[in-house]
């Protein structure tokens, strides 16, 4: 590593490193600012300084506590939760099931292609399957069965963003178990370990790196989401995504908006900054 | 049932959730009927319709054009990035590895709402920026560079430094150096960078949405007013082509990739 003379500095990286504080680092503190701002007469952002976007945010008032915000983002945690378990459900065994097979490249291929299919139409798909004379409908009617009511609801909104994430789990795990050491699990079981602990201890260990990059891409996008809740939920589903999107549009209350954005942010970069505290530079690049 | 014999189960139901979806939206484009998912016999009348539809032919030029200039920008700013972290170490390389992580782990929707303020305060301040092609543009480059800088640092951390030193010791400058000798090697980086790139410019949506402005229509952002305001076939039939683009593409890659 060399130590670099300002001329070769300025040729690399002051380029990306002006674009990056411009359109990156600088929008963000505008966020930060705009925070606490509050909504100006035409819609726009006017001063003084105030916390009031936050305390609206966090419910507290001079007439008691409201926690309509705070349910909205308990709602988007619980959807982020059980989406990355029900998606390590599917996809944990899923890449094993990948890494044993003779098919490797083709099950990968048959992974990576609904990941690069438009994420709309992903979405879409999933209300005509789910709508009232959609798939599921038709097939039950053919059965002369009952018909339900699936879209538009919140069971529509799981299932499509556990659809939408479960590539982003399955193609870093499966790097993992690609390169599992499977003497180890001999070696186990020669020391005499039964079949759960000789994996528990053997195997699930060498895995936990491409589990914890894929939990982390699946969490960080569902709990910001609000193409799947506007679209599957039609309205009704409203998460933190759709908070921020109805007062960066419709609303226009932009202040309140950068105070909901700005909470969203802080709480993923805790999250990320917890994570990197114990894995590094390298485990930063699990993360692709 | 054996353990074995389990796993291929649970694979194969995984399969078929990941491809129902993507099933229902191809069978429908091929669909007589124009409303409803009963089949009312084969037809290729919607894609005879695209081929009509002005419109979306202006859609797919702006997807085409935001994806092409952003691209270009993003792979040569991204690229001397990578070359500068990997090989100098300065005052603020850890600020900006950290400014790099940003947009590839914060929600979309952030970065998107960040960027819609910018551009409203530039407007408003400077009278620039006007929302537009160009502001989606700027936008995608900026999560691109991302993208693009990790790919080609994780291939330059993969080169055998000796190759350089060894140039060096024959007496080429720095800029013939990487020329006749790093650029050759990382050159399959730079074009895996640059897909990527491409392709997550096509694919976007979320980040589009907050910074097109009238005229910068997408092919995402049209497909998302259909859906809003109620499907027309035609959607079914543009979402196989790109089903069948993104099919095409991705063995090309695969096909390529074998090859070297």
């Amino acid at each position: 590593m060399n130590r670099p003379s300002w001329r070769r500095l300025l040729a690399t990286v002051a380029p990306g490193a002006f674009w990056l504080v411009v359109f990156s680092l600088l929008p963000t503190l505008l966020i930060l600012y705009a925070s606490f701002l509050q909504r100006g007469p035409h819609g726009w952002l006017s001063g003084p300084l105030t916390l009031a976007n936050y305390a609206r945010f966090f419910g507290i008032s001079s007439s008691g506590f409201d926690p309509l915000y705070l349910n909205i983002l308990g709602r988007s945690f619980l959807l982020g939760v059980v989406t990355t378990v029900a998606v390590v459900l599917l996809g944990y065994p899923f890449a094993f099931f990948i890494a044993r097979s003779r098919h490797k490249n083709l099950l990968l291929l048959l992974v990576v292609l609904p990941f690069w299919t438009n994420f709309l139409i992903r979405v879409y798909a999933w209300i005509v399957i789910f709508q009232r004379r959609g798939v599921i409908n038709a097939f039950l009617s053919y059965l002369h069965l009952p018909t339900l009511h699936l879209y538009p609801s919140w069971t529509a909104v799981y299932v499509g963003t556990i659809y939408t994430y479960l590539p982003f789990l399955i193609l870093p795990l499966y790097a993992s178990v690609e390169k599992v050491d499977w003497t180890l699990l001999e070696a186990a079981y020669d020391l005499g370990a039964g079949r759960v602990r000789g994996f528990w201890h053997a195997v699930f260990p060498q895995t936990l790196p491409g589990l914890v990059a894929g939990v982390l891409l699946v969490f960080i996008p569902a709990l910001g989401t609000f193409v799947i809740s506007d679209l599957l939920g039609a309205g009704k589903a409203i998460l933190i995504g759709n908070v921020i999107q109805q007062q960066f549009g419709g609303s226009r209350d932009w202040a309140f908006g950068s105070a909901a954005a700005f909470v969203l942010m802080a709480l993923v970069l805790l999250g990320l900054w917890l994570y990197a505290r114990r894995a590094g530079e390298s485990g930063m690049g699990e993360l692709l | 049932m054996s353990g074995r014999r389990l796993l291929t189960l649970h694979g194969v139901l995984v399969l078929l959730f990941l491809y129902l979806p993507i099933a229902v939206i191809v069978v429908l484009s091929f669909n007589a009927s124009k409303y409803g998912v009963q089949w009312h016999g084969f037809t290729l009348k919607w894609y005879a319709a695209l081929l009509g539809h002005a419109r979306i032919h202006g859609y797919v030029t702006n997807s085409l054009i935001i994806a092409t200039s952003s691209t270009l920008i993003a792979t040569i700013l991204g690229t001397l990035l990578a070359l500068g972290i990997h090989r100098y170490r300065f005052f603020g390389r850890g600020g900006l590895l950290f400014l790099l992580y940003v947009p590839v782990v914060i929600p979309d929707i952030v970065m998107g709402v960040s960027l819609l303020l910018f551009f409203a305060w530039a407007q408003n301040y400077l009278r620039a920026l006007h929302l537009g092609l160009g502001t989606v543009i700027v936008a995608h480059v900026t999560f691109q560079i991302a993208y693009v800088t990790l790919v080609v640092k994780s291939r330059l951390a993969g080169l055998d430094p000796s190759l350089e030193e060894a140039a060096a010791d024959l007496g080429a400058t720095s800029w013939r150096r990487f020329w006749k000798v790093t650029f050759p090697l990382v050159w399959p980086g730079i074009a895996a960078a640059a897909l990527l790139a491409f392709t997550l410019s096509l694919d976007d949506f979320v980040i589009t949405f907050f910074t097109a402005g009238p005229g910068s229509t997408t092919l995402p952002i049209y497909i998302y007013s259909s859906v809003k305001r109620g499907v027309t076939p035609e959607v079914h039939a543009v979402s196989t082509l790109m089903i069948l683009v993104t099919t095409l593409a991705l063995l090309g890659v695969q096909r390529a990739s074998n090859r070297r």
